[in-house]
């Protein structure tokens, strides 16, 4: 499949992560990020998280947030280096560049959830 | 109210200028002128050089299409007492290239246009003999919007896509393809899904969403856009998953 | 520009305004524009932080405690309220602008954006008590 073809499934993609990224990324980052971190609230304990993290259904709901929001980051990022820093030239090189990342990305995620259990 | 506008007007005469210029005209601020009556005051009194396009004078016809103090307006609809006491500065369109003065080179759209088939695409044609093709007020109403656009090219201008990438389709082409796909009449919506789902086509589209606060006929081109996003998208997961005799 | 065949005499010397680097700064409605653009960033760093947490629980007490008392140092804490600040940027502008690409319709007629960005909030709200809940129970 030509680089024509996959703009299509490319957006699909960043559409997918940016719902599942805006639904679930501000509370994950408030609690863990901003309210425990300051003291608002204690953090839970150990064998809590880890109970959860063990649910197979929470690690699939992880990596499919994880995933997603990489290609949707991808999508955002490489139209504003082309269209904010003028570089249509080399849209190829970052295109490849910014999915290289996503799939990085992406296998450090499976990679994370799976050692986990 | 004062008596008179000051207008800064960009002058370009490429047979003289390496670039363009200003050269700042006193109009009659009189309460009912447009920017575009200023400009046909100075041609008929002041400095007949002046060149640039203009017709109904009403809103219609798209011709009168310029920048004024930043912003891509129609000239005929803009009023010289909302910039009172001024100075107005009236610039070419951004993002075109410029003949003289203040006339653009739209060619790049009119080329553009005709890839996107902007007529009702039918499979046969009904034969005469059976009458018209009906259409009821909620058929009409999923397409009128994009109807009404008068091609006067200032959501081009409002772009910032177009500005830096003139090989980005652009808001007005991809309303018109989607004025057609919508209309119950058409049929054509797979001819056109080639050319917009192109890199260049629809996918250039960032959603900045200026180009809709920019039409002066309420097209709402940013809207046409990201539906025609969703559409083009799910439409390619088809025929990629489902085998041809399926679809 | 293309002239008709046969003419040769006229080729206009167009003029091309030169578009700055800094287009986005020109105006509030492009700066706005990229800002949410660059929401997509704070995204990444937050996919990047949740697994490390993760990866922490993962590893056992000594870890999490580590990972508990880093995100308590105070750049990390600005930088995820920096975060949060940009992800409900990202949340609310994308809520805001679904409407725009579903069209839906209902009974026949068409549903309101309005409905349609509402749903979306609801949505939001609804999932974020749902987490809290599953994450803050004993």
């Amino acid at each position: 499949m030509g680089r024509r073809t996959m703009e299509p499934f490319l957006w699909l993609l960043f559409s997918a992560g940016g719902v599942l990224s805006a639904l679930l990324l501000p509370v994950l980052v408030f609690l863990f990020g901003v309210a425990m971190p300051i003291g608002w609230i204690a953090a839970p304990g150990l064998d809590h998280l880890r109970g959860l993290i063990d649910n197979p259904l929470t690690s699939l709901v992880v990596l499919a947030l994880s995933v997603l929001s990489l290609f949707h980051w991808a999508q955002r990022f490489r139209y504003t280096l082309i269209d904010g820093l003028k570089l249509k030239d080399h849209h190829r090189l970052i295109n490849v560049s910014c999915y290289t990342v996503t799939l990085v990305g992406s296998v450090a995620a499976a990679v994370v959830l799976w050692q986990v259990r | 109210m004062a008596d008179t506008i000051t207008l800064q007007v960009t002058r370009y005469r490429p047979e003289q200028d390496a670039e363009p210029t200003v050269q700042e005209y006193d109009v009659p601020l009189r309460k009912d002128w447009a920017v575009l009556d200023g400009l046909n005051h100075i041609r008929d009194h002041q400095d007949g050089t002046l060149a640039y396009r203009w017709s109904c004078r009403m809103g219609i016809c798209g011709s009168c299409g310029m920048t004024v103090n930043g912003e891509p307006r129609l000239t005929c609809a803009t009023f010289l007492t909302d910039y009172a006491p001024g100075p107005v500065r009236v610039e070419p369109l951004a993002g075109f290239p410029v003949i003289r003065d203040l006339i653009i080179d739209i060619g790049d759209f009119m080329r553009k246009l005709p890839t996107i088939k902007p007529w009702i695409v039918r499979d046969d044609d009904k034969p005469l003999s059976e009458g018209e093709y009906l259409q009821t007020p909620d058929q009409m109403d999923d397409y009128k919007k994009f109807s009404m656009c008068i091609n006067c090219m200032l959501c081009y201008s409002a772009c910032p896509v177009y500005a830096i990438d003139p090989d980005f389709i652009g808001p007005a082409a991809i309303a018109l393809a989607q004025r057609y796909n919508l209309d119950s009449r058409d049929e054509g919506a797979e001819v056109r899904l080639d050319r917009l789902i192109h890199p260049d086509g629809i996918w250039g589209c960032t959603f900045v969403g200026e180009c809709t606060r920019a039409c002066p006929k309420g097209v709402d081109p940013a809207g046409a856009i990201q539906r025609y996003k969703l559409t083009a998208a799910v439409q390619s997961l088809k025929t990629f998953l489902l085998p041809r005799g399926a679809r | 520009m293309n002239n008709p065949p046969g003419d040769a005499a006229y080729e206009p010397r167009l003029y091309r305004a030169p578009v700055s680097i800094l287009w986005w700064l020109r105006r509030r409605s492009y700066f706005f524009f990229v800002l949410r653009e660059l929401s997509s960033v704070f995204v990444a760093w937050s996919v990047v932080f949740l697994l490390l947490l993760i990866r922490a629980v993962g590893r056992g007490g000594g870890q999490y405690r580590d990972f508990l008392d880093w995100s308590a140092t105070a750049w990390v804490i600005i930088l995820n309220l920096v975060t949060l600040g940009f992800l409900v940027l990202h949340a609310i502008t994308w809520f805001n602008l679904t409407p725009a690409a579903m069209v839906l319709r209902l009974r026949g007629q068409r549903v309101p954006p309005a409905a349609i960005a509402g749903s979306a909030y609801l949505a939001w709200v609804v999932v974020s008590a749902f987490v809290v809940w599953i994450v803050m129970r004993r």
